[in-house]
């Protein structure tokens, strides 16, 4: 038990969740009456929910010491592509609906797949191929839409998933996102796949030994990582009612920050959901509350900046304490 | 004599134009500690990878149990019974000893939740602790990451998975290459254990003493040939040494 304890002392993820809880508590202090609302708190988890997706699929992906800069380009390919179902087809209904999310998961699945088998059959740098479908899928988007955003979006979706909420009260954008989490956070750590997925990061060739299918593997992934995306452009189509093709550049060093932030390493094999989860929020909580207690929010870049340096920071520092040579 | 557990028979293997077994032999009888060694390059590594299924021969035959078998994958390997410490020990270092033990072989939950492929982790820390106290590995937390044990701690993992595992013999390409005097003893001491428990071992060691000193028979590799066969008991060092250097030959090129 001692080395347990041990272990939650030193790790990362313990470190990035008392940093989570010293800013809310410091927000809470300095602003008690607007920052620490429960308005306040559903605005800070819906504006995280869509990132939150996306870094789910990450962490699997940077597990495996690979990367996804395709995310945000499939996410925004996956949007419209989904629109364009949606508005090809009569009404507003459930089934509209159902045919848009359908197509936005398969969007975001297939570009997952497209990666991961590039990466593992031509043996493309998962770097290159990403930065290749991230032109790609951008570049299709653009020119599907002809530069233009899709701004018909079925109503219902938008009133209902985008801003509607839960039992009244937990907006559907945050609801689908813990869920997201939950689930692939229990597939991470409990099962065979997600063992797996650790195995290849911490040491291919050893996975390959071992009789593990690292191909198969891997391109199921990529692949959880391009369905995730593409679930997210339907939640932002949802939320924002339009395919906001130029909104997400950023959103792939956003997403690696994040799950970096979380206590994942780079350099694959470690690396928790619950992490990635804590990774986004923090971001999310020194932008609102520099908002709101009136520092310029550009402050939040330059802060997540030093966080993420100080996080590898610590990676690297654990690693050479704790691993021997 | 019984029939050898595993032989393989005038085994060819070519990298580019660089051929590191030209007819090679090589015998495994069942429950004892053969030595497989020679010089640099001889073909030591190549044999064992080949029989290990990572090399697929160019030619040869394979027996094992007395019938022809091909070998074309780790996997196949397994299935046989064989199993591989390899020299570089193939462990996942940020994983838990027992992770690395069920590596691909992982036990999972009874029922639905197996069916799900969720994990049985206290079913395999269990087993972990429990292969480690049979074999005398010195692992006292086996939820570590295998990254923060020592060499020889991690060369037992290896050693330990292998043996869990393998049914009939297991390959161990030159344990005790990296490691310091006391973890060793340790490994030496292990393989005899292993020997006990009624596997055949192949070492491949370029350690005479210690090849002097746990194995059975001798055999001898040089220039990706078999060259010399001996019973330990009844060898010397300097016999070894001159079969390696080409001084001395008693098996004649299948």
């Amino acid at each position: 038990m001692s080395a347990r304890w041990q272990r939650l002392a030193t790790g990362s993820t313990t470190w990035i969740i008392l940093i989570l809880a010293g800013l809310i508590v410091a927000f809470s202090v300095l602003e008690p009456s607007s920052f620490s609302t429960v308005n306040n708190a559903r605005n800070l988890a819906t504006n995280a929910a869509i990132l939150l997706v996306v870094s789910v699929g990450m962490t699997f992906v940077i597990i495996t010491a690979g990367i996804d800069l395709s995310v945000g380009s499939v996410l925004v390919f996956a949007g419209v592509v989904s629109a364009k179902a949606m508005n090809g087809m009569d009404g507003d209904g459930a089934g509209v609906i159902l045919v848009g999310l359908v197509v936005a998961l398969a969007a975001g699945l297939g570009w997952g797949v497209l990666n991961g088998l590039l990466i593992t059959k031509a043996r493309v740098p998962s770097l290159i191929v990403t930065l290749g479908t991230l032109g790609m899928a951008l570049g299709l988007a653009l020119i599907i839409t002809n530069g233009v955003d899709i701004r018909e979006v079925p109503p219902k979706l938008v009133t209902g998933i985008g801003v509607g909420r839960a039992f009244g009260e937990i907006p559907w954008l945050v609801l689908i996102a813990v869920g997201v989490a939950i689930f692939f956070g229990v597939l991470l750590h409990a099962t065979r796949f997600g063992r797996h997925t650790y195995a290849i990061g911490s040491n291919e060739e050893a996975a390959r030994r071992a009789g593990i299918a690292v191909d198969r593997h891997l391109i199921a992934v990529y692949g959880i990582s391009g369905l995730l995306s593409g679930l997210a452009g339907f939640l932002s189509l949802a939320r924002f009612a339009t395919t906001t093709i130029g909104g997400h550049a950023t959103d792939n060093l956003q997403a690696i920050a994040a799950v970096v932030l979380g206590g994942t390493s780079l350099f694959g094999g470690i690396g928790t959901v619950l992490g990635t989860v804590v990774g986004v929020f923090i971001p999310a909580v020194l932008e609102n509350g520099f908002v709101i207690t009136g520092v310029e929010a550009f402050w939040r870049d330059v802060a997540v900046g030093a966080v993420l340096i100080a996080a590898v920071y610590l990676d690297q520092l654990r690693r050479r304490t704790q691993y021997r040579d | 004599m019984a029939e050898p557990l595993l032989e393989a028979r005038g085994i060819v293997k070519s990298f580019g134009r660089v051929q590191a077994l030209r007819g090679a032999s090589f015998t495994v009888n069942a429950g004892e500690v053969v030595a497989l060694i020679g010089d640099n390059g001889a073909g030591k590594s190549t044999m064992v990878k080949t029989l290990s299924g990572v090399h697929a021969p160019d030619d040869g035959e394979i027996l094992f149990e007395g019938r022809p078998v091909s070998i074309p994958s780790p996997v196949a390997a397994r299935e046989l019974g064989i199993e591989t410490v390899y020299q570089d020990l193939a462990l996942a270092p940020d994983l838990e000893s027992s992770a690395n033990l069920f590596l691909g072989r992982e036990a999972v939950r009874p029922g639905l939740l197996g069916k799900l492929g969720f994990l049985d982790k206290a079913a395999m820390r269990r087993r972990t602790e429990e292969a480690f106290t049979t074999l005398g590995v010195g692992v006292q937390d086996p939820t570590a990451a295998v990254a923060t044990l020592s060499g020889g701690q991690r060369q037992g993992v290896a050693v330990a998975r292998a043996v869990t595992w393998a049914g009939k013999v297991v390959f161990m390409d030159e344990p005790t290459a990296a490691l310091g005097v006391v973890q060793t003893r340790n490994v030496l001491d292990l393989i005899k254990r292993v020997r006990e428990s009624g596997l055949a071992v192949v070492l491949i060691s370029h350690n005479m003493p210690e090849v002097m000193e746990v194995s059975d028979r001798v055999e001898v590799l040089r220039l990706g040939e078999r060259v010399a066969r001996f019973t330990t008991a009844d060898t010397s060092m300097e016999q070894l040494v001159g079969a390696m250097t080409g001084a001395l030959r008693n098996d004649e090129a299948s």
